[in-house]
């Protein structure tokens, strides 16, 4: 791979001289990578195509889209009953919103499983959280732009959010807003922002994707490459595997657009924005109901008085402490390099985190689904043992089982488990291993 | 080095400033700050809501009973301690002016209009989690750490100006 190929194209040739873009792409092509790879790593490559579908139809939308408060509305209408297409366009966005973060949620989850995270990919763990947060922030905001009832009031829900914050909270959200409340400003801004982002996010994928390639994908045995004989060129090997992964999941997309478009939207959102009334139940977005459910789980009071007993001075009033934790959800996310210092990756050799990580997945959806239902009752308190236990599991189980877990043997290349009699093969194919790199 | 790192940051700060605050209001915005509203159409026990900056201003012409609850409360019982003579004008206590946006994260709490709930403290109840006020407009119950906003206004005859 270290060799310049040699192209038959004498323009090829001329512009590859001088700027080797060419080369480029010819190791993006024979870029080798473990050969066990399952399933679970295609959710990286349709994590990009929604990027790109997302992008595409965006600009399309933004040449009918109007981002005025009086007309914001009229022209999202517009667009599904007039503009050409605009239905089909704005459907393949709307629901393309969430197919992103299934996939992307489903690609974190991979990670988890499988110990992407450990070193040496600490930093591609990071930009992946990056990219989370700028997804959120871009999402939060798209939301907004059809300026019915839901964007407006999730709108005003979120940005108060930042008013927790001791001393200049209010400043900032009088700041947010460009008035006194969420309206024309706000949603102009939102506009600006929400075109831009995704390109931020495409700056961030090429840092992820750089970060990949210099120390290659992990793989689901979770040990490193020993040579040639344990890869296959990405292409046609993975080319045609992600082909395979994107026909299944565009069909599952298509029968969102086609057969349930409003399936993950909320009805009062087709109602224009009313800054006077309230819907009943205001809801963010599915995706963001664990976040949600974190948010309102901080009993009243409680850590307030918690802290105070302690420290006898700090008061934590419940809403700043919903704000802490909820961010700190994704901090501790974050950190998951440095907190689980166990040295195997693939929970496949970890007996007890596989189990814990069904527990936290589990965990995950318990508390989207309180997030989903009203602050009351049974729901406030199972989303409060489900926030104790994410927190737990994150921040005081991790590191606690990377000492005191006993993983299993791990194989000794990627090659050994699938070749009959064990761990010989490697030793013909290793006769050259010089070959490589 | 150190002169030329301040006046450098010195520059970058002044560049950035303009940048920053232009999110701020805009001038039409901060104009529009104040609302004048004729109350004497409404009666006692009926409330009616206002726009002022954006915001429902709740104008409530209390009871004498919801004036009562509202002084006889013990202020240890409250969170955000204050009583009810502190929220009203002296010899207007009728008259309760709250800011109608609940302190917890911006929502329109319900008990303006007849048949909405007002929660167990004869307020307004917050639809989106759960904060109830009392009838002084106090946080009674629920995540909400303040009680509701009282804007500056003066009563002139029979109309009342906000802002």
């Amino acid at each position: 791979m270290s060799d310049a190929p040699r192209f038959k194209n004498p323009v090829v040739r001329w512009i590859d001289h001088r700027m080797p873009i060419f080369t480029f792409l010819h190791h993006q092509q024979v870029y080798p990578t473990p050969k066990n790879l399952n399933y679970w790593w295609n959710f990286g490559s349709l994590a990009g195509i929604m990027l790109v579908i997302m992008i595409v139809t965006g600009i399309v939308l933004a040449m009918h889209y109007t981002p005025h408060a009086t007309m914001a509305f009229d022209s999202v209408e517009g667009i599904m009953r007039d503009v050409n297409y605009g239905w089909l366009i704005r459907y393949i966005h709307m629901n393309g919103g969430s197919m992103f973060f299934i996939v992307v949620y489903i690609h974190i989850f991979r990670g988890l499983y499988y110990g992407s995270y450990k070193p040496p990919r600490e930093l591609l763990w990071l930009l992946g959280i990056v990219i989370l947060l700028l997804m959120m922030a871009t999402a939060f905001m798209g939301y907004v732009l059809p300026w019915g009832q839901m964007s407006f009031w999730g709108a005003t829900v979120i940005t108060n959010l930042f008013s927790a914050i001791p001393l200049i909270g209010n400043s900032i959200v009088t700041w947010l807003w460009g008035g006194f409340s969420v309206d024309n400003p706000t949603l102009n801004r939102f506009f600006s922002l929400h075109y831009l982002l995704p390109f931020v996010i495409f700056a961030v994928v090429f840092l992820h994707l750089w970060a990949l390639h210099h120390h290659k994908s992990n793989n689901p045995l979770g040990i490193d490459i020993k040579g040639p004989q344990d890869t296959i060129p990405f292409h046609p090997y993975y080319t045609v595997k992600d082909y395979v992964g994107i026909g299944v999941f565009l069909i599952f997309f298509s029968v969102f657009v086609f057969f349930a478009p409003n399936f993950f939207g909320e009805p009062d959102n087709y109602i224009k924005a009313n800054p006077l009334q309230t819907p009943p139940h205001i809801v963010p977005e599915w995706y963001f109901l664990p976040y949600y459910a974190i948010l309102r789980a901080t009993p009243d009071n409680f850590i307030g008085s918690w802290v105070t007993s302690w420290l006898g001075f700090i008061l934590v009033p419940a809403k700043l402490a919903g704000v802490i934790l909820m961010f700190g959800s994704l901090l501790v996310l974050a950190l998951q390099p440095w907190l689980d210092r166990s040295p195997v990756r693939s929970a496949r050799f970890r007996p007890v985190y596989k189990w814990f990580f069904w527990i936290i997945l589990l965990d995950a959806i318990v508390l989207g689904y309180c997030g989903a239902n009203p602050p009351e009752g049974a729901y406030v308190v199972i989303a409060r043992i489900a926030t104790a236990w994410y927190f737990f599991h994150f921040v005081i189980l991790m590191p606690l089982l990377s000492v005191f877990e006993r993983p299993d043997p791990l194989p000794h290349s990627i090659s050994e488990p699938v070749l009959k009699g064990g761990g010989f093969a490697p030793a013909p194919a290793r006769a050259k291993p010089m070959e490589k790199a | 080095m150190l002169a030329t790192g301040a006046i450098g940051a010195f520059g970058v700060a002044a560049v950035a400033w303009p940048f920053i605050d232009q999110m701020n209001p805009a001038q039409d915005v901060l104009a529009l700050a104040t609302s004048e509203v004729d109350i004497s159409k409404v009666a006692v026990g009926q409330s009616i809501t206002v726009l002022w900056r954006g915001h429902p201003v709740f104008i409530r012409h209390r009871t004498p009973e919801e004036i009562k609850a509202a002084e006889d409360v013990n202020l240890a019982d409250l969170k955000d301690p204050q009583p009810d003579s502190d929220r009203v004008k002296k010899g207007k206590e009728e008259w309760l002016i709250v800011v109608g946006v609940c302190t917890h994260l911006g929502c329109i709490p319900l008990g303006q209009k007849q048949g909405d709930p007002r929660g167990e403290f004869g307020g307004w109840f917050c639809p989106c989690h759960g904060s109830q006020y009392d009838t002084s407009g106090r946080i009674r119950k629920g995540p909400a750490p303040a009680n509701l906003a009282v804007p500056p206004y003066d009563f002139e005859d029979s109309k009342v100006k906000i802002g």
